[in-house]
This record gives structure tokens, C-alpha cells and sequence, in this order.
């Protein structure tokens, strides 16, 4: 039999497709290894009977209509599943099972994938390291003492590992691209309103975008086919036809103009980043596209500005966990109040007080314009910024971080050095325009690391090309020992 | 206070205050389904039934505008000639409450569906001028029941996110009898519209009162207090005035008036702190990022303003112009929409002004007496015309018109078969009618000879005689013309 481990999605989909391996074959392979990967901490719920059961339901009846048809696939436990517990990395949420199913986990489901379990997250996506889950912290396939990125940490750490054939995120600033630079996959952030955001537990609405994590770009052309589309239930979608992203794959990038942007030099970024975007450069040349110098001068007000709008986001956003309808309750208090404050106070963990008091702040009145509606004016600038350079380039090449993958427990008494870590990351979220983050090469410690490609509003397929065409030059291999089985 | 010069002030040993009342009415839209979700709003449903996922606020829920909440909403604001904002934003108006399962509201902040309008009233001393502020659509939220158990609250979701107008009014009303007015005739506008039920006892209309109070001849407002959520006309007037007094006996024993908000007690008559400026809640107000602003195109506020149908003012001026009704009667008979409906019914095939009479007078004294609405009324509109048909045609009189309508209101029956049935059918015969003018005026013959003497006001004691005669059948006219030509002899 193909060593699976090596497999991608797409060759996992065409060996279910050709009928040489089955799909009950292959999830018990996927439910093996991650029955082996205690000590990474990906998961957080598995639902192994139910996937086997689907699996050989599939056999049966091999409908290989699907773009996934017979793939066992982990998804973040952000994506509330029927009948499947639903945490977001929180206590808040440690019991619930909801009753329906979110329309991207949904699209992957009628594409014939079968659900192997919940991916650990930082809690309600708040956090770049994945240290803030209340279900403790996920571990870097690439060295024991590495974090995996965050939030989607779970889902890079499961893929990294081959616990999963691909998987899906959510990237607020930098939640899925942060960590897919950490681990050496690719992760996409589509257009905000391609991926519907209905029954995806929210963090901030405005910049919430769920988008696929997978071992090469073409598995994530297919994947993002597979999980975005119109949805009436969300009044942010984009309503447009559904692309042919792995069909219309092309890696002619001739003649393309790619922007490099200054802002991006930032102060002490270390060499190593320097050297790949320089290589990033050379590759693109290389296959025949124009690098042009570009400026976008609003970048550096990107960070405090997200600080602002997503904390403020939030904090209404988890208005709703109060213990009075659904998950953790306290048992102490003597009122209402008391109910909530006993609630919230046991249930959150710091990192989420922490924005959600940082969002009650901005929003209140008196500070309100200060803040908030100071921060959204910023967004805009910085949304003209892209605007503006979009005239005359097709993409924008940035590194994906400002480092490889830290130690745990490195910056957790450090917010803001946590933050600073979304700093390439979250000028996109802004902007609501796709970013893609491919690995490109490692730094001495042969820690993987990032480059982030961006297009414009809705250029997935450009953005796609260009990365399969840096893909193929850059020639990315890494070995993993698995050492933790 | 049937004065023809606006004279509504509260006057004291020392001085005359001036009342002054904004109001923010909140109206339920009508709407089979709520404002974001798909759920029923229908009243008096079992608690917890009609509740989506969306009205309960569960994780990953998001709100999906219902356009004809907002078409409702575009509709009342034409009908309070208002401005439509073409652009407008719903927020969030955080706070947490158990009956709020998103800890937040959708309403609209800074930029409203509806901006500024006009409300005409029709007072006693004139026609009054309201200003309208805004209108905004809103969720209602959910209903806490607190009085099932001593230990816990009971939480009924089912209004959770149906739909709400709040119509804010200008500081401009001045008296208890112009809340009143005002009141009814935005409920007035909503059900000729058909956007608002006003039904105050299932709640789908109430309001917020803000009071002031200065000195007659004083251009500054005094500082206002709220009096939330009061629910009846009654009870507004009843919380304006007790407000006012209360507000007046503070400045007047020189102390200040604090900006709060307050509670009316129905039981008590008289307003309560419920909370102060310092404990008001902030809400943080920010756009809804789940929802992107409204954009309406000026073609459709255009076509649903051609379909608006006929509005009370439009109806009033119409009715003075082509029925010659005195103002205050077109605005009785323009009130409600149902009025105007019957009375429009009975003027098919009846003689206008008595139609006009017999409903303002006999059939508003049956539905006050029996407390019915006019869609209840027992006595159906072509029953009235074909009573009133009866009276110009001479086949009863006005006074027996009168016995035949009381027993409508008690069967429901139709005039003509009641007439036939109790043989009140009036004598014309001219002959017949001479033979009981001649038998009384031989009963009477000694007041005869009074009258011909000159004694003229015995006419009526003949006249009265004849109708005994006759059991009140006697046609009136004609017993008058026989009567004088016979005592002329």
C-alpha cells in the first residue's frame, strides 16, 4: 500500500477515486496515527465510531461524485458540528453539542468528506500560539518544545503530523497563516464573505474569514472549491458563482506584477526572514514576473488598529456566554449578576478577558470615538492602501511572520510580543482581501518558515497560481521523526 | 377641556408651569415572521415555541434582515411624512439581561430607516403640529416572568427579535389630552397602513414618556426625567400629570431635578426612581458587523408610496370636501380606519347626513355601552343604510327608527323585517290619518277652544295625543298638516 503519510489530499481523493485503497482503509490509517499522537494535543473530541461508520457507509455505496468523496478530514473546533461537541478551546463551551451544522463543515460533508474529530484551538481564536485553550496547549510536530501557531494551532499541528489528510481554519489576523508558516504547510485566508460564516463560533465578525490549511497549494486550491460559496444565512457573504479553483490551476505567472512593499521591513526581524524574502524575490523573477517596489504607508497603524476593532468585536460577541442558555453556568451567586460575573469569571480564561475588557473599553462612551471609530477610519486608510497599489500590481510578497515557530511559554507573560507576531498577518484581515502563506524555507534551527502572497478582493485563482508556480521552484521538503508516537 | 385657546397649565400659588412631553412609542410590526429570523410572531403562542436559533442567540448564529420589515418600516414613515434614509446602519446596544440572549440588541443608533416627519392633531383649540425625530427599527426582546417561583426567573423567548418601530416625537406635545391625541393617531396612521396592530394590551404598542416642566414664558427646557415602558393611554396621562406635579413641587421648594429614569405605579399613581444618570447603562453602541448597511433605492420607496392607501388626513379632507361633514366629524369618522370603512359602507345606498348621524350618536353609544370595536358592531352597515332608507322614504319615523335600531343592536335583525314583524310600518294614509285628528280634537274639544283663542302652544299636546293614538306610527308631517288645517276651522 502507498505510504499514506506521504500522500496529499488530492492523491488521497484520486486513490478513493481509482478504487485502490478504500475509504474505511484510510480513515483507520488517519484514526492510527492520531490514536498515537497523544503527546501533541491536537484534538479535542474525536468521533472515530461515527467516521468508520460513514467510512464503510461510503464503500458501500462509493458515490465518488464529491471533490472529496471517502476523505476522513479534522477540522477546527471552532465549526460547530451537529451532534458533535463544539468547544472554541473553551470551558465556557466544554459541554456543548450543538444541534446544526456550520455551512463551511457542511460543504465539505456534501462533497463526500467524513468528519475524524475537533482540532484544539486557542480559546475562541484568540491567541498565536495556541497557549490560551482551556484544553491545554497543542504541541509543534516540528520540535516538542514548539508552539504550533494560533490560533488554528490544532489544525497545522494535526496536518503537520498526518493526523489529517488536510483541514480547514478560521484566520481573524493571521489565525491560519501564522500557524501554517509555523509548521510548514500552506493556509489560505480567502476574501472576507467567499466562506460563509454561519455556525462558525464568531470572534470578530468583520474579520473572520475560515479558509483551508493544506500540505501543497493544490490540495488548498481544491479544498477552498470544496468548503466556500454563497450563503443567504450570512449577510456578509459575496454572492457569486462557485470557481473552479483546482481546475483553472495554472502556474503561468509570466508577466505578472508583484509588489513588494517597504513597510514591511520591519526593525529586528532577523536576517533569516530578510534572506527569504529575498529568495521569494528571485523565484518570482525567475518565472517571469515584474517585482515592483510599492508602498503601503499605513502598515504600521495595522496592529493597534486590529487591537482595537477585534477585542471590540468580541467583547459583544461573547456577550451571549452567560450561562443563562447554554454551556458552563456557575453554581455560585446570589442574583443574576452575580450568576454572570461567577460565570464568565470561571468559565474565560485570561487571554479572553483580556479583549473582551480591552473591547469594552474602546467601545464605551466617551472613548468610543477616540478608539473605535478612530481605528475604523484607520481601517479604511489601510484598505486604500491595498486599493491603491492593486492598480498596478497583481499581488503583494511579504514574509508570512516575523520569526519561526517560538518556545511555549516564551511570550505567554508577553501580550504584546504575542501580538507582534500577527504583524504581517492582520493588515489583510483589515482589508478583507485573501492571503495565502506558503513555506518557502527554514532558518538554522531548520524551523519552517512562510512567505504570504496577496491579491485583490476575490483573486483567489491568481493568488493560488502564483503560489503553485513558487511552490514548484522553491521545492519545499521537510522530514518530521514522529517522534511522539 | 373643550376651550378653543390651548390653556393647559399647572398653576400653583406662585406660578404657571408649562409641561413638556416627548415620547418614544415602540410598535410592533406586522409581520408573520421576526425581524432576523424565520420565526412566528404570532401572540399568545406557548413559551419557548417560537424560537429559532438565531432569537436564542446560540454560537455561530447570524441575523438575516427581513425586507418586509423594512418595507413596513419605509410605509409608516411615509405615512408620518418623514424622510427615508436611503443608507441607514443597524447597531448593537449592548447590555446583559437574562431575556437578551445575545447580550445585545439590533436597533439603529446614528443612522435610522426614517428621519424627520410631521404628526397633525386635530385639538380642541386647532390643528397641532408634532415634530418626529426618527423612526428605527429594533428587536424586541425576550419576556422575564418572575412571578411563578420565589427562587428563579422564567425566561419566554418567543418575542425575542420581532420587529419594533420606535417612533421618537419632538419635545413638542404640551398636555396629557395631547399624548392622547398623539398616541391615537399614530396608532391611527399604523392601521391604515396596516404596519402596526396598536393593540396596547398585547404590548405591541407602548411607550416611553420624557417629562419637563418651566415656568409659562420660559424659552429653556427644564430637565427631563424617563418614565419607561408605560402601557395604556390612560396610564400616560395618569404619569404625565403625576410626573409634572412631582417635578414642580421639587423646584419650587428649590430643589434641582435630577435627569434619571422612572417607573410609573399604576397601583399608587405616581412615578419611582428606577435608575439615575450615574447608574444609566452605557450600551456601546457600535454598527453590527454581521450586518451590512441598509441600502434602499429611491424606485422602491417610490412604489410603495404609490400603493399607500388613503390616510386619515387625506380621508378627513376628503370627507369635509365631498360629504360637507363639519371638521370634528370627519375626524370621529376618519379615527380609526374601521369607522371610516362603515361609514363609507352605509353612505352607498343612504342619505349622508343622517348616516353620519346615526353613527356618531346611536351606533357609538351601543359600541361604548357594549365596549365593541367597530368590526363587532351588531348592526351591519347595509342593516343602517336600509334603516335610514326607511326613515327618508317616509316608511317610519325618526322615533321609531330608534325602537326598530335597539332591537338590531339585540338580534342583529334587519331593519325591514323587524318593521313587517312588529307592524311599526308608519300610517301615511291621509284619510285614516284624519279620522284619529278628528277623534282626538272631539276628545279635547274644551282645549280647542283654548288654542282658537289664542292658546298656540297647545299644537305639541295634539300632536302628542294623535301619536298616542296611533302607537307613534302616525306620519308627523302629515298629522301636522291635517291638524292645522283642521283647527283653523
Amino acid at each position: 500500500m502507498t505510504n499514506l503519510n506521504n500522500s496529499s489530499l488530492l492523491e488521497i481523493v484520486n486513490l478513493i477515486k481509482s478504487k485502490k485503497v478504500s475509504s474505511l482503509e484510510i480513515t483507520k490509517h488517519f484514526i492510527k496515527n492520531i490514536e498515537k499522537s497523544k503527546k501533541l494535543n491536537s484534538f479535542i473530541t474525536t468521533c472515530f465510531e461515527e467516521s468508520l461508520k460513514k467510512a464503510k457507509d461510503f464503500d458501500e455505496k462509493k458515490n465518488f461524485d464529491g471533490l472529496l468523496s471517502g476523505v476522513p478530514l479534522a477540522i477546527k473546533d471552532l465549526f460547530c458540528t451537529k451532534n458533535v461537541k463544539t468547544t472554541a478551546g473553551s470551558k465556557i463551551l466544554e459541554n456543548f453539542i450543538p444541534t446544526y451544522e456550520s455551512t463551511v463543515s457542511n460543504n465539505l460533508w456534501s462533497e463526500g468528506a467524513i468528519l475524524l474529530g475537533k482540532l484544539n484551538c486557542d480559546e475562541f481564536a484568540m491567541g498565536s500560539s495556541n497557549e490560551t485553550s482551556f484544553f491545554g496547549n497543542t504541541i509543534n510536530p516540528i520540535g516538542k518544545d514548539l508552539v504550533p501557531g494560533g490560533s488554528s494551532g490544532g489544525s497545522a499541528s494535526a496536518l503537520a503530523a498526518n493526523l489529517t489528510p488536510a483541514t480547514i481554519g478560521t484566520d481573524t489576523g493571521g489565525s491560519i497563516r501564522q500557524p501554517a508558516s509555523f509548521t510548514g504547510t500552506v493556509g489560505l485566508k480567502p476574501t472576507y464573505g467567499l466562506c460563509s460564516r454561519w455556525g462558525i463560533v464568531a470572534f470578530a465578525s468583520s474579520l473572520d474569514q475560515a479558509g483551508p490549511m493544506t500540505k501543497n497549494v493544490k490540495d488548498c486550491a481544491l479544498l477552498l472549491e470544496a468548503m466556500s460559496g454563497y450563503d443567504e444565512k450570512d449577510s456578509t457573504s459575496i454572492n457569486k458563482k462557485k470557481e473552479k479553483y483546482s481546475k483553472n490551476l495554472s502556474e503561468k505567472i509570466k508577466g505578472l506584477k508583484i509588489g513588494i512593499p517597504k513597510e514591511y521591513r520591519v526593525e529586528n526581524m532577523p536576517k533569516e526572514i530578510d534572506i527569504l524574502w529575498k529568495k521569494g524575490i528571485d523565484i518570482l523573477k525567475k518565472s517571469g514576473a515584474k517585482i515592483v517596489d510599492i508602498s503601503l504607508p499605513h502598515t504600521k497603524y495595522a496592529l493597534p488598529t486590529y487591537y482595537i476593532v477585534a477585542p471590540a468585536e468580541a467583547s459583544s460577541n461573547l456577550a451571549r456566554y452567560d450561562g443563562v442558555k447554554y454551556g458552563y453556568r456557575s453554581k455560585k451567586g446570589k442574583n443574576l449578576i452575580e450568576m454572570y460575573e461567577n460565570t464568565r469569571g470561571e468559565a474565560f480564561g485570561d487571554e479572553v478577558k483580556r479583549r473582551i475588557l480591552i473591547g469594552t473599553y474602546v467601545l464605551s462612551s466617551g472613548y468610543y470615538d477616540a478608539y473605535y471609530l478612530k481605528a475604523q477610519k484607520v481601517r479604511k486608510l489601510i484598505k486604500n492602501d491595498f486599493d491603491k497599489c492593486f492598480k498596478n500590481v497583481d499581488a503583494i510578497l511579504t514574509p508570512s511572520t516575523p520569526s519561526s515557530a517560538f518556545k511555549i511559554g516564551e511570550k505567554t507573560n508577553d501580550p504584546i510580543s504575542m501580538y507582534l507576531n500577527d504583524i504581517f498577518t492582520v493588515p489583510v484581515n483589515l482589508a478583507g482581501i485573501p492571503a495565502i502563506s506558503i513555506p518557502a524555507g527554514q532558518d538554522k534551527q531548520g524551523h519552517p518558515l512562510g512567505l504570504q502572497l496577496i491579491t485583490n478582493t476575490l483573486d483567489e485563482q491568481k493568488i493560488l497560481n502564483i503560489a503553485l508556480a513558487m511552490e514548484k521552484s522553491i521545492a519545499f521538503k521537510q522530514s518530521i521523526d514522529r517522534w511522539w508516537e | 377641556m373643550e376651550k378653543d385657546k390651548f390653556d393647559y397649565y399647572i398653576k400653583t400659588e406662585k406660578n404657571s408651569w408649562e409641561i413638556i412631553i416627548g415620547l418614544e412609542v415602540h410598535a410592533q410590526v406586522i409581520s408573520n415572521s421576526k425581524l432576523f429570523s424565520g420565526s412566528s410572531t404570532k401572540f399568545g403562542g406557548k413559551p419557548n415555541t417560537q424560537v429559532s436559533l438565531v432569537d436564542s442567540a446560540f454560537p455561530g448564529m447570524l441575523p438575516v434582515i427581513n425586507q418586509y420589515c423594512i418595507e413596513q418600516a419605509i410605509k409608516t414613515g411615509l405615512g408620518l411624512n418623514a424622510k427615508i434614509n436611503l443608507h441607514s446602519i443597524f447597531d448593537r446596544k449592548n447590555y446583559f439581561y437574562a431575556d437578551l440572549p445575545a447580550g445585545y440588541q439590533i436597533s439603529q443608533y446614528k443612522n435610522p430607516i426614517v428621519g424627520e416627519g410631521i404628526v397633525t392633531l386635530d385639538m380642541p383649540y386647532g390643528t397641532k403640529k408634532v415634530g418626529i425625530e426618527r423612526l428605527h427599527l429594533e428587536q424586541d426582546a425576550g419576556k422575564s416572568i418572575h412571578d411563578l417561583s420565589p427562587d428563579n426567573t422564567f425566561v419566554d423567548l418567543n418575542r425575542s427579535g420581532v420587529a419594533l418601530m420606535e417612533i421618537v416625537s419632538k419635545p413638542d406635545l404640551r398636555s396629557p389630552d395631547e399624548v392622547n391625541s398623539y398616541v391615537k393617531k399614530l396608532r391611527s396612521i399604523m392601521r391604515y397602513l396596516g404596519t402596526c396592530d396598536g393593540n396596547m394590551q398585547e404590548g405591541s404598542l407602548r411607550a416611553d414618556v420624557n417629562v419637563s416642566v418651566r415656568k409659562k414664558g420660559e424659552k429653556k427646557f427644564g430637565t427631563r426625567c424617563e418614565i419607561k415602558n408605560v402601557n395604556s393611554i390612560k396610564f400616560m396621562e395618569m404619569a404625565i400629570d403625576s410626573e409634572a406635579k412631582r417635578q414642580i413641587e421639587l423646584l419650587e421648594s428649590g430643589k434641582v431635578i435630577e435627569q434619571e429614569t422612572r417607573l410609573f405605579d399604576t397601583k399608587k399613581n405616581e412615578t419611582r426612581s428606577m435608575r439615575s444618570k450615574e447608574e444609566a447603562h452605557d450600551y456601546r453602541y457600535f454598527p453590527d458587523p454581521d450586518l451590512l448597511p441598509l441600502k434602499i433605492e429611491q424606485s422602491f420607496v417610490d412604489s410603495l408610496k404609490k400603493k399607500l392607501p388613503e390616510l386619515p388626513d387625506q380621508k378627513k379632507d376628503r370627507f369635509i370636501k365631498k360629504f360637507k361633514l363639519s371638521p370634528y366629524e370627519a375626524n370621529v369618522l376618519v379615527s380609526e380606519i374601521g369607522i371610516s370603512k362603515y361609514f363609507e359602507e352605509v353612505i352607498k345606498n343612504a342619505d349622508i347626513k343622517l348616516a353620519k348621524n346615526w353613527i356618531i350618536v346611536e351606533l357609538f353609544a351601543v359600541l361604548n355601552e357594549k365596549n365593541l370595536d367597530i368590526k363587532d358592531s351588531p348592526v351591519l352597515p347595509k342593516n343602517l343604510a336600509s334603516l335610514i332608507n326607511s326613515i327618508t322614504t317616509g316608511e317610519i319615523s325618526g322615533k321609531i327608527a330608534k325602537k326598530v335600531f335597539e332591537i338590531m343592536v339585540e338580534t342583529g335583525d334587519e331593519p325591514l323585517k323587524i318593521i313587517k314583524e312588529k307592524g311599526l310600518k308608519q300610517q301615511s294614509d291621509p284619510k285614516e290619518l284624519e279620522k284619529i285628528v278628528i277623534k282626538v280634537l272631539e276628545n279635547n274639544s274644551d282645549k280647542v277652544s283654548e288654542f282658537r283663542s289664542g292658546k298656540e302652544k297647545l299644537l305639541g299636546f295634539f300632536v302628542g295625543e294623535i301619536m298616542k293614538a296611533s302607537s307613534g306610527k302616525a306620519n308627523p308631517g302629515l298629522v301636522n298638516d291635517i291638524l292645522k288645517k283642521k283647527l283653523k276651522k
